[in-house]
């Protein structure tokens, strides 16, 4: 499920703008081989999210290059999806089936047996048919995991997939991201959490700009993070080397 | 009474006729309209069209040809109106809306016009023609076609409209679509039910339903009969009472809304706390105990 290169994103010099000529991201410049698992960090509004929107083709590039292997689902965070609308787990799964183009026609047979299975393979198809905002959070994340799966998206883009999920749930859900990565599907996932950075095979620090960019033990680095987050940033467990450091963020209130 | 009894006068077969044509369109349309939140959008249309029937009634063309130019000019005004930084949008639009529902009246009550701004404002289902009917028989058709068509992509923008753009569908393009849909449904209606009322008949019905249905699709279907079953009482109502048949129509249709409010739902969630306890309970949980919350002073 990849170009010959083995390639699934490769992101070169790129500078993106929600309209005007100034940049909201720039000189992002990386590329993720097939099955790996990319970790996103910044502070809000630091750019994770336009990356995702830059690798979906919605915003204009200013310069640099843009490769993505097939095209790549988006997993919003769960809150951000409309809970009082009135679908079924199986029919947000089924969704996944609109990426072949034909929205007009209404879902076929084989859509809906690919939904099911798609449900089944996140360990929701006795949950088919409750309706999507009854959902905990995590299982919301899950059905849109299956919606992906539904789409057969080689690439997966994922915004802060477990904020405000429960730890069982959360589990549940990093077993999935081994079972995609295995499959050769690439996962990207933005998160607050630099502690989860650690599991990732390669994490990317956004700051507008790229501020680094490679395995944990080379990106996680306090000079690294502190240009990333500022002095939101608290390292945990500095002992002085250039080596990875823990560390938390932590929430400023400005007044 | 004989229930036949409306259907032996052409007058009112026909305003029965128009009614669910345009009960069955409209409805179903109005639950996307109010899932997108446009009640408001679509309320300024209505109104702010005025102008061009009025104008299209002095002229003695067609009624359709003024409503079409009104929705348009409506349309342009409250877009133009909205981009002024300085106001709110709320704001300008009401101003807007106002202003051309005052140049319709003063149009209309221009001493040389025809008396028939109570009808351009209230609706008089029972003045409607054989052409008018055929009129609000192809919206029917056509609209309830687009909607077949639509409602996939517009129950993937309306759940989570970045999930959908990366599905390949461009929610500005569905937005636009429907607000073409819903533009093409007041220029058709305002006839019959008048600039003032015809709001009821796109928005009460999703009101009725929403609560006791499913799925988007069900909710269409049952927002499309609600309409026509309210409607076509309407038109009984103001027959067996001799009221105004617009504003039969539109207050059976209200009514529906708020008998539909009253009855125990389906939707759990309504007027509980938001889905999810145990995620929600976890998150505070971890938000109390879990990462340092500290809070340098600034």
């Amino acid at each position: 499920m990849t170009d010959d290169a083995g390639i699934a994103v490769s992101v070169e010099g790129l500078a993106v703008t929600y309209g005007g000529p100034t940049a909201a991201l720039e000189g992002a410049d990386f590329s993720l081989p097939a099955g790996s698992s990319l970790c996103v960090l910044g502070p809000n509004g630091g750019g994770k999210t336009t990356l995702f929107r830059a690798l979906t083709g919605e915003l204009t590039r200013l310069h640099g290059a843009v490769h993505v292997d097939g095209r790549p689902a988006y997993l919003a965070q769960t809150e951000r999806t409309r809970l009082d609308f009135p679908v079924s787990a199986l029919d947000v799964a089924l969704m996944g089936s609109l990426a072949n183009g034909r929205w007009w026609l209404p879902a076929r047979r084989s859509d809906r047996a690919a939904a099911r299975d798609a449900l089944a393979r996140v360990g929701l198809a006795d949950r088919a048919a409750v309706r999507f905002g009854e959902l905990s959070g995590g299982q919301r994340q899950r059905v849109l995991l299956a919606r992906a799966l539904v789409q057969d998206a080689h690439v997966l883009l994922l915004d802060e997939p477990l904020a405000g999920v429960d730890p069982a749930s959360g589990e549940r859900i990093e077993a999935l991201f081994r079972e995609l990565r295995d499959e050769g599907r690439t996962l990207l996932v933005s998160t607050h959490d630099v502690d989860s950075a650690r599991a990732f095979d390669r994490v990317l620090c956004l700051n507008h700009t790229q501020v680094a960019f490679g395995s944990p033990s080379v990106a996680l680095t306090r000079a690294a993070l502190e240009r990333t987050y500022g002095d939101e940033i608290v390292v945990l467990d500095d002992d002085g080397s250039d080596g990875p450091v823990r560390a938390v963020t932590v929430q400023h209130h400005h007044h | 009474m004989d229930l036949l009894e409306p259907l032996q006068s052409g007058i009112e077969r026909r305003a029965l006729a128009e009614v669910a044509l345009l009960g069955g369109f409209c409805g179903a349309l109005g639950y996307w309209i109010a899932t997108f939140r446009l009640s408001y959008p679509a309320e300024s249309l209505a109104h702010g069209l005025l102008p061009g029937l009025v104008l299209a009634a002095l002229a003695g063309v067609p009624l359709l040809l003024g409503g079409v130019a009104g929705v348009a000019v409506a349309a342009l005004a409250i877009a133009l109106a909205g981009r002024d930084p300085r106001v709110g949008s709320d704001t300008a639009t009401a101003v807007a809306v106002t202003g051309l529902l005052g140049l319709g009246g003063l149009l209309a009550l221009s001493p040389d016009a025809p008396a028939r701004l109570e009808e351009l404002l209230f609706g008089n289902p029972l003045g409607v023609s054989d052409g008018d009917l055929i009129v609000a028989a192809a919206l029917a058709l056509v609209g309830c076609a687009a909607l077949v068509a639509l409602h996939r992509a517009l129950g993937a923008v309306a759940l989570d409209a970045d999930g959908a753009r990366a599905l390949g569908i461009r929610p500005t393009a569905v937005r636009l679509a429907l607000l073409g849909l819903l533009a093409a449904a007041l220029a058709v209606a305002v006839q019959g039910l008048g600039s003032l009322l015809v709001l009821a008949i796109l928005v009460a019905p999703a009101v009725a339903v929403r609560g006791h249905v499913s799925s988007p699709g069900r909710a269409m279907v049952a927002a499309g009969a609600t309409a026509v079953v309210a409607g076509v009482a309407g038109i009984y109502a103001s027959h067996l009472l001799g009221t105004a048949a617009g504003a039969s129509v539109a207050l059976a249709l209200c009514l529906a809304a708020v008998i539909g409010t009253a009855l125990p739902g389906r939707d759990k969630s309504r007027g509980s706390a938001p889905a999810a306890p145990t995620d929600a309970q976890a998150a505070a949980a971890r938000a109390r105990g879990g990462a340092p919350r500290s809070r340098p002073s600034q």
